[in-house]
């Protein structure tokens, strides 16, 4: 219930309604963009402004069991970033892990409406949802972690087909989830099982299956079940040279269904394992660019503070050796397991202005950025705070110059950044960080400013310098909610929840419960998370009518 | 036992950091208590027989009964009107409560604490310093064949860890159950746990970190003198019995307890046990796990980290959440005289804390929130009389290893819940502060070494 | 005569279950009153099972009763006792700087009290 409001005088750039730039007025009514209202409404005079719909964050690392022991893990973070309260608004603390009123406060401030929790495992979904919940103005959801399910792979290995698709849409219901993870499938068991080991190959089979089966069995479930975004896909041999190949195989599993692949820069090496990586980001742009089913975020390294934060247990591990840093590792029953690791990206570093400058390859020779979106696997590739900077390395190429020039040149003569002259228009970055993740997403009422579009809006002062007219919006609207309004915090606001409820056949707990009582330590009933951790919520519709 | 009785299934039991969640209960609706807690240890059903409701007011100011509102509206300004008001305990309620306790401390610029400090607080700021290996509890029913208990008394501290969770129980790759495992128990005396295990080991008092000292460096493949016997009453030829099988075991597993935090080295033994368990895995998986005490005392370590970064000892005089163990958790700022006012949440400190901060509690105004009757209760100028969570209430609890679980209610209280009382108090406050200081930047005068005149 | 002895607060399973009837009733207190002491221990100080001792450091002193353990299960010079009001009565405020008192391993003078 909010009052209408009219924004005038701006320049709007909305690409799913095809509008770029065009002075246009913006109505709102009740929390939606509506064609219009009457007169006497209250105004907002965007005269030289940008206004564009406010932003989707398709992977990030935000609430949850293990960001709590990241942060946990890391005060000397927080120390030197304090968050303040305000009249409207909590304090709390910052640095690349902040804490969930400072993680919405600070999204706001960047005009990010909407973000997505990229990995959760089942049994601690109730955990993000209260996190979530702590996590103010945004809209948010998470992606649950079901790649590593020992339950699930024993319905595939018994050639269970239509159990397994049950099954998957009882534990989306179950965790109040928002689309399937998989997380180096298949590479759990060795991790917990095998004394620390990994799997290597798509098709090595550890336990009696492959990666390849598990993400086979997940895209086709999903696609055959209508969710609005495909599985998330975090490849096996994240990290390692040579990679790439992995890549492509993995995209190539979904033959022309779809696929989202996370953070893919981190999977787009070339060169020998165990030596240092070469670039492979055109190989993989060309098969994106030739595959309009596949969707990806870059994942781009920012130099500075980070944080490895992944269910990729192994990997942390390897990282761990490599900076001989604090480690944090949790395993979780039947289900998963993370693996935190505080990190510096150094541009005086080999590999990571490899990382770097392949991110930014992916950008620059992707020919759609609908499906190449804009992501740092916050905080894995740097904090999501780097995004205005980002936006500027890829609008300006003389501010990219000067960037280049100070990092490691040995790596970057063996990539083809410094031949990329390519500069992003105020559109195609409205794409990368609005409607292309909005649509990658299902998100219909996101990502653009059409009627009967959440009201969600952002409006930044035009400057030359993009750093820094994406870091300050002077207003940002959430829910037709004003969260900002020249450039201070005026409302508070909580935000919704965004969730899938596919129908599935009661019977399949039935074949699910026995499982439970053998190998979970919690009682099957207990399992689920029920509606009470369901505030301000959205059930986003599944179903062949709606893919 | 009247007629009109009810069975709870998969009920919560709250007493203890294991959060058993198989409880059968039989529920006199009439008589409103519970009559049997079936799948209970001891503590369990002591837990349940003894939280009944009590005939006693809601709300009490100096003993006197009140309404609920004026105790209310006395309790926020006794917090707004203090220079250093502190909010403590926390380790025996619902998130949902802990979360509104946050939010005062937060409005207040108080300081707010939880029973960790005293606790497995030391662990908490070890884990800041060399992180830990870790996982959930069936992990241990279904992989572990090495399981030490280290510090700790689990047959009368947490009986059914034993049964339930990491001995006696059968998992997926042991079958077997304890057959199947090596149980290892290093204590300074011998205890009920004793019979549990295939090693027992004796250390002397307050020699836990040369001991385990000596382990890291037998697993990194360092020699250790045998005068380490005479340090630690552990002879060489034991430690390297055990560093043998650690390396050779599937899947290692420490609990550990106040034998650690609460003695000489604290933070330094809990340390050194969460590096000895990821050193190694280098040569095997390995995993360690404080036992917490209370039912959801994980619970309030992990919404004061969400919501403010830091796990306990955080204050916000500043307007921003600063974490000082030993300068803002509640034995110093009680011992040292800063607090002059508290709230105590869900706990007991006037029972269980050092003798000068429970000197200083009967000099400050103190608010109690708690079920029962206590030594906290009796002195407190504020008193409520709460609801018990996981018997009256619902709400979130976390167990010891971070798995969430929603409470069912058994039957209904009279009482308010902690999250009722707290989110009234909230409310009040703020409307309070905000008139105090108004809208332009609520700040209130930093600590200053004034005592409490005594 | 009087000795310096180890004592050790900790839980046992009657403190577990007389927490929950009640902090303020007997069985509580009573539990949280009782000392194990070594048999040999006990015999060199003139101490009989259930025999009233004098526990005192530089925090303060407390009066409890004797109970008394093999030496082989509670080793020689250190003592065990239910953790309650009466051992919060040794605990002094000092933390170091960890936020943690000193609960276990307090040095005590013991010694008998004539009834």
């Amino acid at each position: 219930m909010s009052s209408a409001m009219r924004i005038v005088n701006g320049k709007v750039y909305d690409p799913i309604n095809k509008i770029d730039g065009e002075t246009r007025d913006i109505c709102i009514e009740d929390g939606r963009i509506v064609e219009s209202i009457p007169d006497d409404a209250s105004r907002i005079d965007a005269q030289g402004m940008v206004i564009m719909p406010g932003a989707v964050d398709i992977h990030c690392h935000i609430a949850g069991q293990k960001v709590n022991s990241g942060r946990k893990l890391m005060p000397e973070d927080h120390k030197r970033d304090p968050h303040p309260g305000t009249a409207y608004t909590r304090s709390g603390s910052g640095g690349i892990l902040p804490s969930t009123f400072a993680t919405g406060y600070r999204y706001a401030t960047l005009g990010y409406t909407t973000a997505m929790e990229a990995a959760i495992p089942p049994l601690s979904s109730r955990h993000a949802l209260e996190e979530l919940d702590d996590t103010p103005v945004i809209d948010k959801g998470f992606y649950v972690l079901l790649g590593n399910n020992i339950f699930l792979q024993k319905l595939l290995k018994e050639g269970r087909h239509e159990e397994f698709r049950q099954a998957v849409a009882w534990w989306m219901n179950a965790a109040k989830a928002y689309t399937p993870k998989l997380v180096n499938p298949g590479g759990d068991e060795p991790w917990k099982g095998k004394r620390n080991t990994n799997v290597s190959d798509i098709d090595e089979k550890s336990n009696g299956i492959s990666p390849r089966q598990i993400i086979e069995a997940f895209i086709n479930t999903v696609t055959a079940m209508g969710f609005p975004t495909p599985p998330h896909i975090h490849c096996n041999n994240l990290g390692h040279s040579g990679n790439y190949l992995t890549t492509l195989e993995t995209m190539r599993t979904a033959g022309d269904q779809r696929a989202h692949i996370a953070h893919i820069q981190f999977n787009s090496y070339g060169g020998e394992i165990g030596k240092n990586p070469s670039s492979k980001a055109a190989e993989i742009v060309e098969y994106i660019n030739q595959h309009p089913n596949i969707t990806c975020d870059v994942g781009q390294v920012m130099f500075g503070k980070a944080a490895i934060m992944t269910a990729d247990a192994p990997l942390a591990y390897v990282l761990r050796g490599i900076s001989k840093n604090k480690w944090v590792n949790a395993d979780t029953e039947c289900e998963s397991g993370c693996g935190i690791v505080p990190f510096t990206y150094q541009e005086h570093v080999y590999t990571h202005t490899m990382q770097w400058a392949i991110g930014l390859e992916l950008f620059l020779l992707s020919e759609d950025p609908w499906r190449v979106i804009l992501s740092t696997d916050h905080p894995n590739g740097g904090s999501f705070m780097n995004y205005p900077k980002l936006v500027r390395l890829l609008m300006d190429k003389s501010f990219r110059r000067e960037e280049i020039a100070r990092v490691n040149q040995k790596a970057i003569a063996k990539t083809a950044l410094n031949d990329l002259e390519r500069e992003y228009t105020l559109n195609e970055i409205a794409i990368i960080t609005r409607a292309g993740p909005a649509r990658a997403l299902g998100l219909r009422n996101k990502g653009h400013l059409g009627p009967g579009a959440d009201a969600d809006i952002t409006i930044y002062d035009e400057m030359e310098n993009k750093e820094m007219m994406f870091n300050a919006p002077r207003y940002v609207i959430k829910s037709g909610v004003p969260i900002i309004f020249n450039h201070e915090f005026k409302n508070d606001h909580s935000g919704r929840l965004l969730h899938i409820a596919p129908e599935y056949d009661q019977k399949i707990e039935e074949t699910i419960k026995p499982f439970f009582e053998d190998y979970y330590s919690i009682e099957f009933d207990n399992y689920p998370v029920n509606d009470s951790y369901l505030h301000d919520h959205e059930v986003i519709p599944t179903g062949p009518l709606s893919s | 036992m009247s007629e009109n009785i009810r069975t709870v299934k998969n009920a919560t039991c709250t007493f203890c950091g294991c959060l058993c969640d198989d409880m059968e209960l039989t529920v006199d609706l009439d008589e409103h208590r519970i009559t049997k807690a079936k799948n209970a240890c001891v503590l369990g059903r002591a837990w349940y027989a003894e939280h009944v409701i009590e005939d006693r007011p809601a709300a009490m100011i100096d003993g006197k009964e009140v309404d609920f509102d004026e105790a209310v509206e006395e309790a926020a300004q006794v917090l707004v009107n203090a220079k250093f008001p502190i909010i403590y305990g926390l380790s025996d309620t619902t998130s949902e409560a802990q979360r509104e306790a946050v939010a005062i401390a937060d409005y207040i610029h108080g300081t707010i604490d939880t029973t960790t400090s005293v606790c497995h607080g030391p662990t908490g700021m070890a884990f800041q310093g060399v992180g830990e290996s870790t996982m959930s509890l069936g992990e241990v029913k279904n992989r572990a064949d090495m399981v030490i208990f280290w510090g700790g008394n689990p047959a009368v501290s947490h009986p059914r860890l034993f049964t339930r969770y990491a001995v006696t129980t059968k998992g997926m790759f042991i079958p077997n159950g304890k057959k199947d495992r090596t149980i290892v128990l290093v204590d300074v005396r011998k205890t009920a746990s004793d019979p549990v295990a295939n090693i027992q080991i004796k250390v002397k008092p307050g020699k836990d970190f040369e001991l385990l000292w000596a382990l890291r460096a037998l697993v990194k493949g360092k020699s250790i003198d045998p005068s380490i016997e005479k340090i630690t009453g552990v002879s060489l030829a034991t430690l390297e019995d055990l560093v043998d099988r650690m390396k050779k075991c599937n899947y290692g597993v420490i609990f550990f307890g106040m034998g650690l935090t609460m003695t000489r080295g604290r933070h330094f033994n809990s340390g050194a046990l969460m590096a000895l368990g990821t050193d190694l895995n280098e040569f095997t998986h390995f995993v360690v796990k404080p036992a917490r005490g209370h039912g959801n005392v994980t619970g309030a370590d992990n919404v004061v980290s969400w919501q403010t970064g830091y796990p306990f000892g955080v204050n916000f005089n500043l307007g921003y959440p600063r974490f000082n163990p030993g300068e803002f958790t509640t034995a110093d700022t009680l011992s040292n005289r800063d607090a002059d006012a508290a709230m105590f949440i869900a706990s007991d400190p006037a029972s269980n804390f050092p003798k000068p901060a429970i000197e200083h509690m009967k000099r400050i105004p103190v608010i109690s929130l708690d079920p029962k009757q206590t030594i906290t209760s009796l002195l407190a100028h504020v008193a409520f009389t709460t609801a018990t969570y996981g018997i009256n209430t619902t709400g979130t609890v976390y167990r010891m290893d971070d798995v969430p679980i929603t409470l069912r209610k058994a039957y209904d209280s009279p009482f308010p819940s902690d999250e009722e009382i707290l989110t009234a108090i909230k409310k009040r406050v703020r409307e309070l502060m905000l008139s105090k200081y108004g809208t332009s930047g609520v700040r209130r005068e930093a600590k200053v070494a004034s005592l409490t005149p005594l | 005569m009087t000795e310096t002895m180890i004592l050790i607060p900790g839980r046992t399973s009657e403190q577990g279950t007389a927490l929950n009837k009640g902090k303020l009733k007997a069985e509580y207190q009573h539990e949280t009153s009782m000392l194990d002491i070594n048999t040999e221990d006990m015999e060199r100080l003139g101490l009989q099972e259930g025999d009233r001792v004098r526990l005192s450091n530089e925090t303060g002193e407390i009066t409890v009763t004797c109970r008394g353990r093999k030496p082989e299960d509670l080793p020689h010079g250190v003592l065990f006792i239910p953790y309650g009001p009466p051992s919060s009565q040794l605990m002094a405020g000092e933390t170091a700087g960890s936020g943690m008192p000193l609960s276990k391993h307090m040095e005590v003078k013991i010694e008998k009290v004539d009834v």
